[in-house]
């Protein structure tokens, strides 16, 4: 019976696709764009004012309410963090991953390895709460600056309009931090692998060539590792542009997209208006990843 | 100028307790083309890394036409290599690959372009320039990092088992081309390579890499004809080593001593005696017919077994499958054995 059944599989491998991918395919198609669809349909219903109730109608009207300025700035605002946090990580993430992909010992790349990614078994929540008491007034990053003398440069930091604020928590510079921290490792994985696969030989060539190590990393390091920093900036640019915990959290009482869609879905009920907010983002990674497969990102995938 | 190109002062490369290159004393010509042959772990390319400057010796010295270089890093070298990846720039086309010497010295971009097709012409590409290197076969790859290599002008040319990658009858035509482009442009050739018949059909003169030393130095004929060492005789190409009983009871002495087996004539029985030629008796063991030739495997008295290679010219398989478990005398021409150290 089990060789009737195997060999009539053998002669119908098409079966055994679909058998295979039922079961994901019917994931993605229902709930995932399922959800995205929803989302989508609401984005086009309204909320009457006078009653609080969504009106199930087609209109443009909740993506008009998008283009107040209140609205503008939120998307700008967190369009901005996102740029910045990618570009800081990739800053941060180069050395490191560059390190860890042509220097380290195979046994200490593990350990490496490890240790980037050992945050992410951990509570997301719980790590940003930590910052929180980091940056704080109270927190050891003040006690740290007052030990050596630095207040004044921490003063003159948090004076800065825009950026600023009363303290390090409650200031757009101490989302930023908590930010970069948190998808660092989303931008040195991508970055080792895509340096590891640049072999050795090819330093060694550039270097034969008369190319100095600053002319090797400009030629041929930093062209070879950039589809690893487009894709390392895909998370960190979308996950920084989705989050509400970091800027509930920290900073001050300006929105952010997440927060912006997490209150109008919640207490204030305005579905509609948080399915315009979500698709934001949504167009504005559309138009990024379209962008990053011009630059060759997903080639090496 | 009176100084080798390159030269080898002791010079040792130790990893921990591995001796990789032990107290090699070397001198390479002005413009030669000179082969360094050996097994795989035997110091060969360690040499070539050293001379390139990816590697420092952890004692001696190395001089470039009597200036030392031992300390420089690479880029200071005026030397270039051809690695046996290729390690052609995947992000750049041909054109750039090529060039890339000259821009990195900032040289004019006409110029630039001008010398890059002199250099693909030299190799027989031209018009590939705007290709990428994923676009090309292994042999043309071959060809684009040797004219990168050469678009410098270096003073030593190294190439690291450059054709281990091509098949063989690409092999062979890029051996009879890389040894005709290296008598064109002039420049010395150190040919890093573990084929012998690829060190013998192109070099000027060989050296046998050996667990970190060199066993000898010599041209080609010289190597072959005169292995130094049993070791070399048994490395290039196929010899018979003598040894022991059968030694003393052919030549009356004591030691090793090596013949190819091309050298050695069969006969069924003793003809003429020359006071040229060595003389032994012995079995045929076995008989593998080739086709174009057979080879024989024949124990001696004194209990060392040859082996024997002779043309088919008039002999057919029945004829030569006939000998096995017979008696044979076999000769050959006492300038034809080397005693050989080691």
């Amino acid at each position: 019976m089990a060789n009737r059944l195997s060999a009539f599989f053998f002669r119908n491998p098409k079966l055994v696709t679909l058998l295979l991918l039922s079961l994901p395919l019917a994931y993605m198609v229902v709930v995932y764009l399922g959800s995205l669809f929803a989302l989508l349909i609401n984005s086009f219903y309204y909320l009457e004012e006078f009653t609080g109730l969504v009106v199930k109608e087609f209109t443009l009207s909740t993506y008009g309410q998008l283009l107040k300025p209140a609205n503008l700035g939120i998307f700008g605002r967190t369009a901005g963090m996102a740029l910045a946090v990618t570009i800081m990580d990739a800053i941060i993430a180069f050395p490191l991953a560059y390190y860890i992909a042509k220097f380290a010992s195979p046994r200490l790349r593990t350990y490496l390895y490890i240790a980037v990614t050992l945050p992410l078994w951990s509570s997301y929540i719980v790590r940003v709460y930590a910052w929180k008491l980091i940056l704080s007034k109270e927190g050891i990053v003040s006690w740290f600056v007052d030990l050596l003398h630095l207040n004044f440069a921490l003063d003159w930091v948090l004076s800065l309009p825009g950026i600023g604020g009363s303290s390090l928590s409650l200031s757009p510079i101490g989302m930023f931090i908590a930010f970069c921290y948190i998808w660092l490792p989303y931008m040195i994985v991508p970055i080792q692998t895509a340096l590891e696969r640049v072999p050795k030989s090819l330093l060694e060539a550039s270097s034969d060539l008369g190319a100095t190590p600053a002319q090797t990393l400009r030629t041929v390091i930093l062209p070879l590792a950039f589809p690893g920093v487009v894709a390392g900036s895909i998370f960190t640019f979308s996950l920084t542009l989705g989050d509400f915990i970091v800027p509930q959290s920290l900073g001050n009482s300006r929105f952010f997209i997440g927060q912006a869609v997490y209150s109008y879905q919640g207490t204030a009920g305005n579905i509609p208006l948080a399915a315009a907010f979500t698709m934001g983002p949504i167009v504005i990674m559309i138009a990024y990843l379209l962008i990053a497969r011009k630059l060759g990102a997903f080639d090496a995938l | 100028m009176t100084h080798p190109a390159i030269r080898f002062e002791k010079v040792s490369r130790h990893f921990g307790d591995i001796k990789a290159v032990d107290a090699v004393d070397l001198e390479i010509k002005d413009g030669e083309f000179f082969s360094m042959l050996g097994p795989s772990g035997s110091g060969k390319t360690t040499c070539l890394r050293m001379i390139a400057g990816f590697d420092r010796p952890t004692a001696g010295s190395i001089f470039l036409y009597g200036q030392e270089v031992s300390t420089l890093p690479p880029f200071e070298r005026d030397v270039n290599t051809v690695f046996q990846d290729y390690a052609l720039f995947p992000h750049m086309n041909v054109g750039a690959n090529v060039a890339y010497g000259l821009m990195i010295k900032g040289v004019a971009k006409e110029e630039r372009k001008k010398r890059v097709d002199e250099m693909l012409d030299l190799v027989q590409l031209r018009g590939f320039a705007d290709r990428k290197p994923s676009q090309l076969s292994g042999g043309q790859r071959q060809r684009v990092a040797l004219a990168r290599a050469l678009i410098n002008h270096p003073k030593v040319l190294l190439l690291d088992e450059p054709l281990g990658a091509l098949d063989l009858k690409l092999r062979q035509q890029m051996q009879i081309e890389l040894k005709s482009i290296q008598q064109r442009v002039g420049i010395t050739f150190i040919f890093v390579t573990h084929d012998q018949e690829e060190a013998l059909t192109m070099s000027d003169r060989i050296a046998v890499f050996n667990q970190g030393k060199i066993e000898q130095i010599g041209t080609p004929s010289d190597v072959y004809e005169r292995p130094a060492t049993s070791f070399v005789a048994g490395f290039v190409g196929t010899s018979n080593l003598i040894h022991g009983a059968s030694a003393k009871r052919i030549t009356g002495e004591e030691g090793t001593y090596s013949v190819r087996p091309e050298k050695i004539r069969l006969a069924y029985a003793a003809d003429s005696f020359s006071p040229k030629m060595i003389y032994a008796n012995g079995t045929v063991r076995d008989v593998i017919y080739l086709g174009l030739y057979t080879r024989y495997l024949v124990e001696i008295e004194g209990g060392d077994t040859l082996v024997i290679i002779e043309q088919n010219l008039r002999s057919t398989s029945m004829d030569v499958l006939k000998l096995r478990g017979q008696s044979v005398r076999l000769s050959w021409e006492k300038d034809h054995m080397t005693k050989v150290g080691g």
